[in-house]
């Protein structure tokens, strides 16, 4: 089966920075792909290189196994939804989902057929007459999702579009893009730089950095089996423990750290000698449990958050221990200052290559 | 030199400026290596097109070549129509000359009629523009900081409606009023303060009170859209610090409005020294502005070289002016026409 | 008097003087356009008459440049407009370091006296046009036009340039996105956004040519427009008739002016309507969002 887009090592260079650096990966059909990482990671310029509005300096992007190359950005069979949505104000709604099909000749009886339908899909019948400044943020969001659905692309490219959207809507509208996406049976290419939403909505993720793919994998493994230190630090909150291997054995490492030798997963291959960084997840981090990994600390601060209770711990050498206790071990908590015996597993634990 | 065979060569300068220009772009982005898609693709061809076609003919035709071949007018002799192009067409500074001394050879006389007239007009233009900026300063800053918005919008309508009234009306209306027999002298011998009409026009107040009329809207706009732009914050915060009203003016606001002065005072400069129909219908018989001088070189002397000359000069005045309002005021181009 | 009442007093005695100095001449000038009297005068009101209006029409001279004006204005209009708004979207794609030259060309003809655009444009135009033996060209209609044209189209590009300032160009890409040609962008997204700043532009367009004199007076050679023939009338001696014909052309470009405001505001309330159903639709979202699925 062939990729329904293939970057096939793409770079982007603008002047003397390089913005996407040998970026190759093939994104299935149908598929729900997104690029995750801080903002100048170089995601958006990705999806600008895959819709046609940045020239590649070097590789290829095909669509369909088609060379996009030398092919613009009106001729290609991607619809992309920007960041602040670049709705027509000059238009009506029904003129907005129907521009695509206008500009390609389509009959007006239809066109108008058509985005009856795609308004009806959105929740928005009996809407179309109305200016696109009478509409609400979720509403224009709609719109510019059947906007992009009309030409019937066969890649849907999205840029960061939840972003202008208030926190209760955006988690609203995740599901409502999934549930599109699901309905529709399109390959969705998502930029974003909120790990939450890339977890929730995608099939995979690659989590960029400086223009490099630094891991793709669906977010269970990005998320429990990061491959670099960049990836364990970035998507969801991680203690990190400087040191040095001292030993490796059955894929795993113990590392010699400020608070004592602790062991962890060793999926780089690290040899004794190497500096590393070892990363655990607050949730993994215990007072009182009995793991292959155990070291004193001092409760220093908490923030109580409902479910959950965050716990700073300090411990030997001044390092700072995150823990976060869940609320049906909140007997766990431990007093303010108190000292308490922490305990984590090996195989929740990551040694990395700092 | 023979003028006539360097005519061609000089109305083709600009253009082959304007390619030199292109050319040294396209190297520049050549060897920088940006990939950016060319101007016709990024355009479409019949945009692209219209831009090129548009603006060429705009900048050539319109702009640059007139001036230039003003200028290079204004380096010929005068001859009948039968000597263009003979031994006799060379250039010549002799234009220039006849401003300076009054005639071509003979540098023993300045041309005081001429000379007074272009120094009474760039003075007397400086003046005005010094006293419409005292006009009209407090009523921008009352507009734009201290009046409600309801009031903002009457008085801004009250100046946009006489804007409209052309130069030539203004002046009209101002002959009337200031005429031998006109409501002024009416009212000032009615009341006794005066016991015979003063000729207002004869003495040159007319022109003056004229040229001040004319141009006062273009000093209050810009002013205006200028201090509205500061936030009323900033004044209050001077003001709780304590500082004099005058202070405030002084150190806050016009720095602040600097942009929306240099241009407000540069347009009323550069129409009042320009100005033809206010002079031309107030000014008294024996005051001489520089733009009917220019006027008369082409019209009644019938001598175009030597009022392209004239018209050169005026020219350089007010570039000078320009680059003089933004070397004081230390604001680039771009800033001071926004 | 206490702290308060003299600023203020001082400031309504200003306001006063201020508007006393603009209004004060034009309504001189209108009540004479209105008296009897043979010569244009206050007082004594000799009484009232609209004969020097009704005479207006039957003034050959001043019909003729009349209908010069508006042919003129007509056609600056439709060169200065398309000009102007080409000037101002090649302004953006002029490499960085050109760019202040190009701006400098383009502007220059704003900062340049009328007169000298007028003479310039005479002059260029009588060596272009006996050069290349087009002299039916040089005629004063054109030439006045084109003078006009010049620096009529720099104020429209300040316009369009202001404009584009607020154009979202990812309205343009997202056109290109969805299958349009670059012409189809121009036409369906750049054009329609700039439709009020081309109103105005041609608006102020044409005002500009019809007010004009110094340029006009050099480029119209042995025609007349309107203006010129009121100079000329002016300075041969002022009569009420030209007060009333100020008086009429006053009263058009107020009306203009009246017509244009009274259409920004109720495009203005149009747009404050949507945004009201707007909100009122975002409150009715965040609740649903609000509620458990």
């Amino acid at each position: 089966m062939t990729a329904a887009v293939e970057l096939d090592r793409v770079s982007v260079r603008f002047g003397d920075f390089t913005a996407v650096a040998d970026v190759g990966i093939d994104i299935e059909a149908g598929e729900f792909f997104s690029f995750l990482g801080p903002s100048g990671c170089g995601k958006t310029t990705i999806l600008r290189a895959i819709s046609g509005f940045v020239p590649l300096s070097t590789g290829a992007v095909r669509i369909g196994g088609r060379d996009m190359a030398g092919i613009g950005p009106n001729q290609r069979p991607t619809a992309l939804i920007f960041q602040s949505l670049a709705l027509f104000p000059m238009m009506t709604v029904a003129e907005n989902i129907g521009y695509g099909l206008r500009v390609r000749g389509v009959p007006r009886r239809t066109r108008a057929e058509r985005v009856a339908r795609l308004l009806a899909l959105i929740a928005l019948e009996g809407e179309g007459d109305k200016r696109v400044e009478a509409l609400s943020g979720g509403q224009r969001q709609r719109v510019a999702i059947a906007r992009a659905l009309a030409v019937e692309p066969q890649v849907l490219l999205l840029d960061e579009p939840l972003s202008a959207l208030d926190l209760k809507l955006r988690q609203h509208m995740r599901n409502e893009l999934r549930a599109i996406q699901r309905r529709v049976g399109l390959t969705f290419i998502y930029i974003t730089h909120d790990q939450g939403e890339a977890l929730t909505m995608s099939d995979r993720i690659a989590v960029m950095r400086a223009g490099r793919i630094e891991q793709v994998g669906d977010g269970r493994s990005i998320y429990e089996a990061p491959q670099t230190a960049f990836v364990a630090g970035f998507v969801g909150e991680s203690n990190a423990l400087r040191g040095d291997v001292v030993q490796t054995a059955d894929g795993e490492a113990l590392v010699e750290t400020p608070v004592g030798r602790l062991r962890g997963r060793n999926p780089r291959q690290l040899q004794a000698g190497d500096a590393a960084l070892l990363f655990v997840r607050p949730e993994f981090v215990q007072p009182g449990l009995s793991a292959d990994n155990e070291c004193d600390a001092e409760a220093a601060d908490f923030t109580y958050e409902g479910s959950i209770t965050h716990v700073t711990f300090r411990a030997a050498g001044g390092t700072k221990l995150l823990a976060q206790i869940g609320a049906a071990a909140r007997q766990a908590v431990p007093a303010p200052g108190a000292r308490v015996r922490l305990g984590f597993a090996a195989r929740d634990a990551v040694a990395l290559p700092p | 030199m023979n003028s006539a065979l360097l005519h061609p060569v000089v109305l083709l300068l600009p253009i082959a400026v304007i390619v030199a220009f292109w050319l040294i772009a396209a190297v520049e982005r050549r060897l920088r290596g940006t990939v950016q898609p060319g101007f016709f693709r990024r355009n479409g061809a019949a945009v692209g097109t219209y831009l090129i076609v548009a603006v060429g003919i705009w900048m050539l035709l319109l702009i640059l070549l007139p001036q230039v071949s003003m200028l290079e007018l204004s380096f010929r002799p005068k001859l009948p129509p039968v000597q263009m192009g003979g031994p006799r067409d060379m250039y010549t500074l002799a234009n220039y000359r006849y401003f300076l001394f009054g005639s071509p050879d003979d540098a023993s006389h300045w041309n005081v009629l001429h000379l007074r007239a272009f120094f009474l007009t760039i003075t007397v233009s400086i003046l005005v523009t010094g006293f419409d900026f005292l006009l009209c300063y407090p009523l921008a800053f009352h507009m734009a900081q201290t009046a409600r918005p309801g009031r903002v919008r009457l008085l801004l309508l009250a100046l946009i409606a006489p804007y409209w009234v052309n130069e030539v009306l203004r002046a009209f209306a101002l002959r009337i009023l200031f005429a031998g027999s006109g409501l002024l002298n009416t009212a000032l011998l009615g009341l006794g303060a005066i016991a015979q009409p003063v000729d207002f026009l004869g003495l040159n107040i007319g022109l003056y009170v004229g040229l001040s009329y004319a141009y006062l809207l273009l000093m209050i706009f810009p002013l205006y859209s200028a201090i509205e732009s500061l936030p009323h914050e900033q004044i209050e915060a001077a003001r709780d610090l304590g500082a004099p009203w005058w202070r405030i003016h002084r150190d806050i606001v016009v720095p602040f409005a600097k942009p929306g002065i240099a241009s407000g005072c540069t347009l009323v400069f550069m129409l009042s020294a320009g100005a033809l129909a206010t002079p031309l219908i107030l000014s008294g018989p024996r005051s001489l502005w520089f733009t009917p001088v220019v006027y008369d070189r082409f019209y009644q002397a019938f001598n175009w070289p030597q009022g392209a000359a004239y018209a050169f000069i005026l020219l350089l005045t007010c570039v000078a002016f320009v680059l003089m309002v933004l070397r004081l005021s230390r604001l680039s181009l771009g800033e001071m026409t926004r | 008097m206490n702290a308060v009442a003299l600023p203020r007093a001082l400031l309504a005695l200003y306001l006063a003087a201020f508007f006393l100095f603009l209004f004060g001449p034009l309504l001189v000038m209108a009540v004479t356009a209105f008296n009897i009297s043979a010569y244009p005068q206050v007082l004594p009101f000799a009484g009232f008459t609209l004969h020097w209006f009704a005479d207006l029409p039957r003034d050959d001279d001043l019909m003729l440049g009349l209908g010069n004006s508006l042919r003129i204005g007509a056609m600056v209009v439709v060169l200065s407009v398309p000009l102007g708004l080409a000037g101002a979207l090649l302004m953006h794609q002029v490499h960085a370091r050109a760019r202040a030259l190009y701006y400098l060309v383009t502007v220059s003809p704003v900062l340049t006296p009328g007169i000298i655009i007028g003479i310039a444009t005479v002059i260029f135009w009588r060596d272009l046009t006996g050069m290349t033996h087009t002299r039916f060209l040089y005629d004063g209609i054109l030439l006045t036009v084109l003078g006009q044209s010049s620096f009529i189209a720099a104020y429209c590009m300040l316009i369009f340039t202001a404009r584009l300032q607020r154009f979202d160009p990812a309205l343009a890409e997202a056109a290109l996105d969805l299958g349009a040609s670059r012409t189809q962008v121009f036409a369906h997204i750049l054009l329609p956004f700039l439709r009020p700043a081309v109103l105005s532009a041609a608006a102020l367009a044409f005002l500009s040519s019809f007010e004009n004199y110094n340029t006009t007076t050099f480029s119209i050679l042995a025609d007349k427009t309107l203006t010129t023939v009121l100079a000329g009338r002016v300075r041969q001696g002022t009569t009420p008739a030209l007060s009333a014909l100020a008086v009429a052309i006053v009263a058009v470009s107020v009306l203009g002016a009246v017509a244009y405001e009274v259409l920004r505001r109720h495009e203005e309330g149009r747009r404050a309507a949507a945004q009201r159903v707007a909100r009122e639709a975002e409150r009715q979202e965040m609740q649903s969002a609000a509620q458990p699925a």
